[in-house]
């Protein structure tokens, strides 16, 4: 009999074919001089023309970032960074001069790097309903559906656009939910931030389809440092969805982004992340480190929903987290962490609990393969006047052999005695007992450890909208072709 | 059809089965019978190409197709399915997801597309519909949270869907209530077919009042050691495997 493959050969098999997003193309492209002064600051907010708020925010967050230690407590080693030999502004010179007004306008060469990625920037490529932002390292490339949005008052434009053109609405609310000093990488994001993603959804409107930004670093010893921020005026309705990857490189990128949301009364934001940045090399080499601050705040009745599958990215360090600041408001986290190779993921999620009646749910699971690490990391904190809070938390670790590792930290802090908070946590195998069943119904062994590890992320899968739902199990199982043992 | 002979299994250096031969031709249903620690479990293991089993010697053909050397999933393939003992639970995957993979890997075994899912759908509901089963289990996770019976008509129901040419049932009343028994021999006859043969590996003569062998073997110490017709359950049933081993 022909020897079969464990479980954990089928899945490494299955994890380590080649990072098909990797590939670079030379553009030519306008960078900021070398390094972080208050000069570089200066030509960052001059090249975008922006309002003169942003000159002494950024400034504010700059000087607080030189005073702050660079934090290293998180369950992963990386070196200490080098932030004089990066550069912070790397636009492509087609776009430099001045942004694209149309579709027809952007430069071909830009167009074929999404193309090849698959994501369309035309607009009758997208009738499937969802609209598209795209941020080729430090610009946005196109926004599409905008005017049909504009119809019903929705704002989807580009951070730049936004602070050209709604000011004011960009003042009132940046900064608020993730202040420019909250945390090293968000004061470092708060100074440099070049580009990312703005919506704002009216009172009362539900917003029809996807909104949806395609995140891709192309440019070399850049970081990307998006900022995304997110506002439903009272009992609107969004759906966001990101996605992310980059190209191959033996030295590590940074990427240190800042997503805030903001849930006024009785409104729903749901935050979707598909996060393919490219992992390194099986020894460690290269990678991005995904260092993200993202936070929400839910004011009375809303809702605020994370769903994550953390893929790719040398270390992964983020726990999106809600603010439960209005009565009977809901937080939600649902993650996928998958790591193999000498990947760390450090994520998880903090649920402050401050109004009466708050709910918060936590599903996590963990899958670790190869010499990885994997982390999840919590808070759930119910402040003394939240009345009823109620918490449960699910967190699984799967693991694939045996030089992995697999770890939970959840810290549970409870300041009203009525509330009632649950945690359960699981850690597993993929037992050959599963596979034998499933190899005598005939499905092969890389199949079925598919079948098996989708069936684990089922209830966080099922909380990502359609469309990316079947490119998150296209990722699960990346490799159907050539891989069966 | 299907061919055991002189059939020597040893798990971890020990010797279980001691050259068993059986035949089993199309349409026939035979009961394998025997007391604990004969080798029953062991024959569907080693049927099945369950690891940690060592052919040392003897064939095994299906069709004339050489069983041991295949993977689990070619045996599948060649039309050799196992009701199991313990059928386990695969968390959040659906029966439909499930019976799609396993059907569509049978159908990519045969050169043909997959199915499509309104075919897939309607046949589901079919076989659902001939074994009497809520198609409300269809979209609940396979064997998740299900009890003993429900479990093994579950077995049943994946059997209706891949039809094969030998059913493999592993001690399918251990655990069952008289309830739960008449339903599950109930969807077993529904599916008797002159092309179809049965195995039915049990300890106990009650399955075999409602599912009626054509052949009788008593299993002990790794060998057949008697056949017959269903008159020996019986008589296994009324005298007990002791005084009836004594007498071989």
């Amino acid at each position: 009999m022909s020897h079969a493959p464990t479980p954990e050969e089928a899945l490494t098999q299955h994890l380590s074919t080649e990072y098909k997003w990797g590939f670079e193309v030379e553009l030519e492209e306008e960078l900021a001089p070398k390094g972080l002064s208050e000069e570089v600051i200066e030509y960052i907010w001059r090249k975008k023309q922006e309002p003169p708020f942003m000159l002494d925010f950024r400034m504010r967050a700059f000087r607080a970032w030189k005073e702050m230690q660079e934090p290293h407590w998180l369950n992963a080693h990386y070196e200490p960074i080098d932030y004089q030999e990066a550069y912070y502004y790397a636009a492509p010179k087609s776009m430099a001069e001045k942004a694209p007004r149309s579709l027809d306008e952007v430069d071909p060469e830009i167009r074929r790097i999404f193309d090849r990625l698959g994501i369309p920037l035309e607009e009758q490529a997208i009738l499937a309903g969802v609209a598209v932002d795209a941020v080729l390292d430090s610009v946005s490339v196109a926004t599409t559906y905008k005017e049909r949005l504009a119809k019903m008052g929705i704002i989807f434009c580009s951070m730049s656009e936004a602070l050209q053109n709604y000011p004011d609405l960009v003042r009132k609310y940046l900064g608020t939910v993730v202040p420019y000093n909250d945390n090293f990488f968000a004061a470092l994001n708060s100074a440099v931030f070049s580009d990312g993603s703005f919506v704002y959804v009216p009172k009362g409107v539900r917003c029809p389809i996807e909104l949806s930004t395609y995140f891709r670093i192309n440019a070399r010893k850049t970081g990307q440092f998006e900022r995304t921020l997110i506002i439903a005026d009272e009992g609107a309705y969004v759906s966001y969805l990101e996605g992310c990857t980059a190209p191959k490189r033996s030295e590590h990128q940074l990427h240190a982004a800042v997503v805030e949301l903001i849930a006024l009364p009785n409104s729903y934001i749901k935050y979707s992340t598909i996060q393919n940045w490219y992992p390194g090399d099986k020894q460690g080499r290269g990678g991005i480190l995904n260092f993200v601050t993202k936070r929400g705040i839910a004011h009375e009745n809303a809702r605020i929903s994370w769903t994550q599958m953390e893929a790719g990215s040398a270390i992964t360090w983020k726990y999106p987290s809600v603010i439960l600041k209005g009565d009977n408001s809901i937080g939600e986290f649902y993650s996928v962490a998958i790591t193999n190779n000498r990947q760390q993921a450090d994520t998880g999620t903090k649920m402050i609990h401050i109004g009466k009646n708050t709910r918060s749910r936590i599903v996590s699971k963990g899958i670790s393969a190869g010499s990885s690490q994997n982390t999840y990391r919590g808070l759930v904190q119910v402040m003394p006047n939240a009345e009823n809070a109620r918490n449960f938390s699910q967190c699984d670790s799967l693991l694939m052999g045996s030089s992995c590792g697999a770890h939970t930290f959840p810290y549970i802090e409870v300041k009203n005695p009525t509330a009632i908070v649950e945690h359960e946590a699981t850690t597993s195998k993929i037992g050959e007992d599963i596979l034998f069943y499933c190899s005598q119904r005939g499905i092969p062994r890389q199949e079925a450890v598919e079948l098996i590890i989708g069936g684990y992320c089922q209830e966080v899968l099922a909380n990502l909208p359609l469309e990316f739902a079947v490119e998150a199990r296209k990722l699960l199982s990346i490799s159907l072709e050539g891989s069966v043992g | 059809m299907l061919k055991i002979e002189n059939l020597h299994v040893s798990v971890e250096n020990r010797p279980i089965l001691k050259g068993l031969t059986l035949e089993v031709h199309p349409g026939e249903v035979h009961a394998i019978m025997g007391p604990n620690g004969a080798g029953k479990s062991t024959l569907a293991a080693v049927l099945a190409g369950r690891e940690g089993y060592e052919v040392e010697e003897g064939t095994v053909t299906l069709d004339g197709k050489n069983l041991l050397e295949m993977p689990p999933e070619d045996r599948s393939y060649a039309g050799l399915f196992l009701a199991f003992q313990y059928p386990v639970e695969i968390p959040g995957v659906s029966m439909v997801q499930f019976l799609r993979a396993a059907l569509n890997a049978h159908r990519a075994a045969q050169g043909k597309d997959p199915i499509e899912v309104s075919d897939l759908m309607k046949l589901l509901r079919e076989k659902a519909a001939l074994l009497k089963l809520d198609p409300a289990f269809l979209t609940r996770s396979v064997n998740e949270g299900f009890s003993g019976g429900e479990r093994k008509r579950a077995e049943i129901f994946q059997l209706a869907v891949l039809e094969p040419r030998v059913a493999i049932l592993d001690e399918t009343d251990s655990g069952l209530d008289i309830d739960a028994l008449r339903l599950v021999a109930d969807a077993v006859n529904a599916l008797r077919h002159p092309e179809r043969a049965f195995v039915v590996i049990t300890h106990y003569y009650r399955i075999l009042q409602y599912i009626r062998p054509d052949k009788v073997h008593i299993l002990a110490d790794g060998r057949i050691v008697r056949s017959g017709g269903p008159e020996l359950a019986l008589e296994l049933e009324e005298k007990g495997y002791e005084s009836l081993l004594a007498r071989v």
